[in-house]
């Protein structure tokens, strides 16, 4: 172990721990923009700046290991000065329409800028960027003028996809996240996972198709397991008033044990056939080749007639259910109990096959 | 009068830069051979105790960074930075050219020490007819076989001046984006491929040969004691003689400017000089009896840097310059961490404000908060150095600010 | 799975993946692998007909013809076996009828295979020694192996190629088959097969049959029943009188479409059970409405065996009700009285008959999920299967395959192989997909893929119109030039009702085992309209 001074407080914190987690072993929460624990550390964005005593650099909690009898100021009045100084950078660069913003009360600068107190930034000098919107993918937006450059999509793009579809182009004031020769998404190597999105601290990247159905703070987040693939993959379900408003990532281990929030552009993206105006809502009975509603009680005396008499008639061999790979265990027992207690027949399959 | 001192330089213009016979007649070579009838640990003690320090411009002991690599290490690399992208600087230059096997007996010396077999130089964009040159050397001492089972490829910088950071340079060299990374871990633990490296300036490999023929008890007695040996340096600006030159680490600003400089051009007067290229300080004339060695000059805030002497006559507008030195930072910052991204940026609009003749004291007050916290809180050098030129000619020209300020 | 999804990304150091286009229809999965292979420098083997995307950056490509999996592996078997890198100890002591196998790929030399599969024997031999020298070696599959007239014997020959190295029993090898649909293990756990109750219980065992007849209270039948492609042929000669669908669209992804609306018409009473009126649904007597998986509790087995809680986080739309109970309104109404509180109450019942499933409890898997076998509520469940070369029935068993041309092999008149798969952007049958609307905005049409060579011969351009037409049908559809489809091969995905691809395959040649009809070749021939 590790024994170090933090505020004043003495803390212990495993070999090899950096002064960050130190930190959060502790208790101490420091800011972070490009810090991801499942990414490659970046060590850019230099909000959780520490200050260590004797030396003459402020030091990034989150690439700066912990070193024994080191004594570490996480909140002192340089450190607050520099947060300050850099929140008050990137406002400088940022579009600040929160009221319109996907990410509004789910946003790490706005958060920050209001622990601060950054309100306006010193910093406003020179041409305001203004970069256009205008990727026409129809899974999610690119507003750069929202980027704060802490490179979360970029290294997610790179670590958990493994697509590398985008990277930084350009230097300095200029440098801005694009795809090779800056075009649009779908003529790049994406594959539109929106494990970007998932990351992004601010608004730059949101789902267009959750766009204005809800903010974070207003729905409730169910658990559950994605229905296309076999994978497994867990997701949230983002619910607002009964109805399904977008899809985001539990990345936690217990969470997500298969993908641990990382998912493809099914999951994350093609959700909402759930509120399709399609959807059947009532029972239907075809007559004379036409359906029409019908009740609950109808149908279901109908089904239940037809295949007793179908049954007493042709036999149970005559009568074949095909349940499904799509529905839940509990439901391909109930359909295959059914099919041999009920129907007494072993005619039941479903399409493993196909 | 001070002299010239010539270690690096120490075949310059007497031997064929071209020729290996003319370098292996001088002597050369035998720095290498008594390296290498050294054990390892013995030959990083010599170094450490010869206190030679990076000629580069951050001026870490050489021998103590050797010592960082791991004795066990399976692969490891010697990486010469031979970036050279300090405006005004081209010492490195003058050296390959002059004497291209010095610099690769030096990398081969360090690569016994740290049991290398592969080195690397990474050469400035700008200089291809150096890698020519260099190419042909490292061919000569391959056909001659001096240098044993250490081989050295050049490799070329694209003209990013960041990529003169250690970090950065061996981004560039494994193929990607030259930007810096963070630090721990250095080099010498994971550099190169992740694997431990070593990454030195020329002058400071150039340095090697003779401090190992000589032994480190002569080094140290030259110069300077904190920072002995000698120093190139480039003296540009309005100086009458524009000239290199290589002087023990005591001499002072004033015998350099005015000894080998020969003053100040058309007989105008000095105004203020700066030292170690674009970053450096810059230095009032009351402050001219500064010895050049690193720590001297860090003790007037400037720095000694790559020993580039840029130097102003009376005429010379300070803030036109601190402008357009504002304009090169924000040109050059790789845009990876925030302060220096934005901050550059910031820091040059708020010059170039200054410059026109609209700013008022809060811009000032602005600049001035920034580069102060730029200073500390930059990812690498780059960005912690870029606001130095804007402080020092704040603290030391305050009035050529005033004279430009609105007055409301 | 014989193992585990994560064992792809950190264990395994050389991945065979054969009949899958990973990235496409497992994602994630796809992912897992690339950063095993780009990150950890595990090595790749991709046998497949398309260059994938893990094609692209496989040590070893092995652009294989559709149907000519078996001769592959023995090729490559024959190498390793030649080549003196077979697991003679582990062979010895875990499997038996390896003479007889090692007899039959004797005459699979690459030179043999080469012709046969269209892949140069000197790529054969590479992938064979990479496969057996790597460490932990696993081989992925999924249909791209299975649906072929072989597809049983193709698996068995993968079987071979794993107990031949030893690569089995250990984290990071094994034989993954990677499952297609979200809950099919789940499906076939619970014994939604012809042949056998849950866990694999064999109807014909009258021990298993008399487990569950006490359970239900109910005698039960003990003859095998029928498999679907059975059932549809079965209906057109007139032998079936009713179908219940549960959540199935045989319209779209059962072969030869006429084939099979001419069977659901004959049926004189169908049920379909769906969230959308579907292209079977059409052809049904009555339509019930059912939730999807937002809208219910419950649980779904993955690929690699986990069970994973599904949850009801809306309200069901209209008077739409959940599966089960439908199903058990129905059992009711027939006389049979089904009657569950909530699905938790479905899955106790299930533990009590399911040997594999007993230890698991809803509360278990409150966080994370549980991989069976799990026995009982101390198991901490299994990653990988066959531990130490283990396996259920005892001794592993080699199987002698040799090669079986597919059914339907190119001619003059039909010149080419298709195949067909799925799109990264739809799924299956496009039922959710196609109404999901970014997906579709996206992709919203099919396109038939074709080389370039043989685009040219035929006068093609890249997004001309063209018909692909087999025994079967025609469909119209937009041409894709590509390289990445090897010549000879054309390839389109069946998610589309507008151009249904599942017209032009055949229901004529079935495995003889597992009866999968083989969708993955079809002669086809292809026009310029």
């Amino acid at each position: 172990m590790i024994t170090l001074t933090i505020n004043g407080k003495e803390v212990q914190t495993p070999e090899g721990s950096t002064i960050l987690e130190a930190c959060q072993q502790a208790g101490i929460p420091v800011p972070t923009l490009c810090y991801d624990p499942d990414l490659r550390l970046a060590g850019s964005c230099r909000m959780c700046l520490v200050e260590i005593k004797g030396r003459p650099l402020y030091a990034a909690s989150c690439v700066a290991p912990a070193e024994n009898g080191i004594i570490v100021e996480t909140e002192s009045p340089g450190i607050v000065a520099a947060r300050k100084v850099i929140l008050e950078l990137l406002s400088a660069r940022h579009n600040f329409n929160c009221q319109v913003c996907e990410k509004n009360g789910n946003c790490k600068l706005q958060d920050y800028c209001y622990q601060y107190g950054v309100k306006e930034s010193r910093f406003n000098y020179g041409e305001p960027t203004n970069y256009p919107i205008n990727d026409p993918n129809p899974f999610f937006e690119r507003d750069y003028n929202k980027c704060i450059m802490c490179t979360r999509c970029v290294r997610a793009c790179e670590d958990i996809t493994i697509a590398r579809a985008i990277s930084v182009d350009n230097r300095g004031h200029h440098a801005k996240i694009a795809t090779a020769f800056d075009g649009n998404l779908t003529d790049s190597p994406c594959v539109f996972c929106g494990q970007c999105v998932m990351v992004c601290p601010t608004g730059a990247l949101t789902s267009k198709v959750s766009a204005g159905l809800g903010r974070s703070y207003e729905v409730d987040k169910v658990l559950t397991t994605c229905s296309y693939c076999g994978t497994g993959c867990t997701l949230e379900l983002n619910v607002k008033n009964d109805r399904v408003v977008g899809v985001t990532s539990n990345r936690t281990e217990t969470g997500s044990p298969v993908n641990k929030g990382a998912l493809c552009v099914k999951g994350r993206f093609g959700w909402d056939f759930i509120n399709s105006p399609e959807r059947l809502t009532t029972p239907l009975i075809k007559e004379n080749g036409e359906f029409r509603k019908a009740s609950w009680d109808e149908a279901l005396d109908l089904v239940a007639k037809r295949l007793g008499e179908i049954k007493t008639e042709f036999g149970a061999d005559s009568m074949a259910v095909f349940t499904s790979a799509r529905v839940t265990n509990e439901e391909n027992y109930i359909a295959q109990k059914f099919t041999r207690a009920v129907l007494g027949t072993n005619n039941v399959d479903h399409c493993a096959r196909l | 009068m001070i002299e010239e001192k010539r270690i690096v330089l120490r075949n310059a213009d007497l031997i064929d830069p071209e020729k290996i016979e003319d370098y292996l007649q001088a002597g050369g070579y035998q720095g290498l051979e008594k390296a290498r009838s050294m054990s390892r640990p013995d030959l990083i003690a010599e170094i450490k105790k010869s206190n030679l320090r990076g000629r580069g411009g951050a001026a870490f002991n050489c021998g103590l960074k050797w010592s960082f690599v791991p004795a066990d290490a399976p692969v490891s690399y010697v990486v010469c930075n031979f970036d050279e992208g300090e405006p005004g600087t081209y010492k490195d230059r003058i050296i390959v050219q002059k004497d291209p096997q010095s610099l690769l007996e030096g990398m081969a010396i360090c690569g016994h020490a740290v049991n290398s077999k592969k080195g690397y130089i990474y050469c400035r964009g700008e200089y291809p007819y150096v890698v020519d040159l260099l190419n042909r050397a490292i061919d000569q001492a391959r056909n001659k076989g001096v240098l044993g089972d250490f081989d050295i490829e050049v490799r070329m910088g694209g003209g990013a001046y960041v990529c003169g950071e250690e970090t950065a340079l061996i981004e560039s060299i494994e193929g990607h984006r030259g930007e810096p990374r963070f630090k721990p871990p250095f080099p010498g633990v994971a550099g190169l491929w992740a694997q431990p490296t070593v990454v030195n300036n020329v002058e400071t490999f150039a340095n090697l040969p003779s401090i190992v023929i000589n032994g480190a008890e002569w080094f140290a007695a030259i110069g300077a004691p904190n920072y002995p040996g000698t120093k190139v340096l480039t003296l540009t600006g309005d100086v009458a003689n524009r000239v290199s030159i290589e002087v023990p680490t005591t001499a002072t600003l004033r015998e350099v400017i005015y000894d080998f400089g020969g003053g100040i051009k058309d007989g105008k007067r000095f105004k203020a000089v700066q030292v170690g290229g674009t970053s450096g300080g810059f230095i009032p004339e009351s402050l001219l009896d500064t010895p050049i060695d690193f720590d001297s000059m860090r003790g007037i805030g400037a720095t000694l840097g790559t020993g580039a002497v840029f130097v102003m006559d009376e005429t010379r507008d300070i803030v036109d310059i601190t402008t357009r030195i504002a304009k090169f930072f924000e040109h050059e910052s790789c845009g990876k961490c925030n302060p220096c991204r934005e901050g550059t940026f910031r820091a040059h609009e708020i010059m170039k404000k200054v410059n026109q003749g609209r700013a008022s004291v809060q811009d000032i007050e602005n600049l001035t908060i920034l580069s102060q916290v730029m200073e500390k809180a930059c990812l690498c050098g780059l960005g912690q150095a870029a606001p130095a030129p804007i402080l020092t000619t704040l603290k030391h020209f305050y009035p050529e600010y005033q004279a430009r300020l609105q007055l409301n | 799975m014989t193992n585990s999804i994560g064992e792809l990304e950190k264990d395994a150091d050389c991945i065979f993946v054969i009949g899958s286009n990973t990235t496409e229809n497992h994602p994630v999965i796809g992912m897992k692998i690339k950063k095993n292979v780009l990150q950890n420098g595990a090595r790749l083997i991709v046998a497949d007909p398309r260059r994938t995307d893990l094609a692209k950056i496989a040590d070893v490509y092995l652009p294989h013809l559709p149907g000519s999996d078996v001769a592959l592996v023995n090729g490559m078997m024959n190498v390793i076996i030649s080549e003196g890198l077979a697991d003679l100890d582990f062979i010895a002591q875990h499997t038996e009828g390896f003479e007889e196998m090692a007899a039959l790929v004797a005459g699979y030399t690459p030179e043999f295979v080469a012709p046969i599969t269209g892949v140069p024997a000197e790529d054969i031999r590479k992938a064979a020694r990479l496969y057996a020298e790597s460490g932990n070696s696993v081989i992925c599959y999924a249909m791209g192996l299975t649906q072929h007239r072989t597809g049983t014997d193709n698996v068995k020959s993968v079987c071979n190629l794993a107990m031949l190295t030893g690569n089995i029993g250990r984290p990071g090898t094994g034989v993954d088959p990677l499952r297609g649909q979200n809950n099919v293990q789940g499906a076939c756990d619970m014994g939604g097969l012809p042949n056998v109750f849950t866990a694999y219980q064999a109807v014909t065992n009258d021990a298993a049959r008399e487990k569950f007849e006490q359970a239900w209270g109910v005698s039960l039948p003990s003859q095998n029943g029928l498999v679907l492609t059975e059932v549809i042929n079965k209906a057109h000669h007139g032998d079936i009188k009713a179908l219940y669908v549960v959540g199935e669209n045989p319209m779209m992804s059962d072969p030869d479409l006429e084939h099979v609306g001419e069977a659901l018409e004959k049926i004189d009473f169908v049920v379909v059970q769906d969230i959308f009126l579907t292209e079977t649904a059409k052809y049904a007597d009555v339509v019930l409405p059912s939730v999807c998986f937002a809208e219910k509790d419950g649980t779904f087995t993955n690929t690699e065996r986990r069970v994973q809680r599904v949850r009801k986080a809306v309200s069901a739309p209209g008077e739409a009700r959940v599966d089960w109970e439908i199903l058990c309104e129905v059992a009711t109404r027939m006389g049979y009285p089904m009657n569950y509180e909530n699905s938790e109450q479905i899955f106790e019942e299930i533990r009590t008959l399911t040997p594999s499933y007993a230890g698991i409890s809803y509360q278990r898997i409150e966080n994370g999920g549980i991989q069976w076998p799990c026995p009982n509520e101390e198991h901490p469940g299994t990653p990988y299967l066959h531990k130490e070369g283990n396996f259920s029935r005892g001794l592993g068993a080699f199987t002698a395959i040799d090669y079986i041309a597919p059914g339907e092999l190119p001619d003059e008149k039909y010149p080419l192989r298709l195949t067909t798969g799925r799109s990264l952007f739809h799924y299956h049958t496009g039922t959710m997909t196609r109404r999901a609307s970014a997906l579709n905005e996206h992709v919203p049409t099919a396109e038939l893929e074709i080389n370039p060579e043989q685009a040219n011969a035929l006068g093609i351009a890249d997004n001309d119109l063209v018909n692909v037409s087999t025994r079967r049908g025609r469909l119209e559809m937009k041409a894709k030039v590509t390289d990445t489809i090897a010549p000879g091969v054309i390839f389109t995905t069946f998610h589309f009702t507008e151009t249904p691809a599942n017209l032009l395959t055949s229901s004529e040649f079935l495995d003889p085992t597992a009866k999968i009809p083989e969708y993955k070749v079809s002669a086809a021939v292809v026009e310029k309209i």
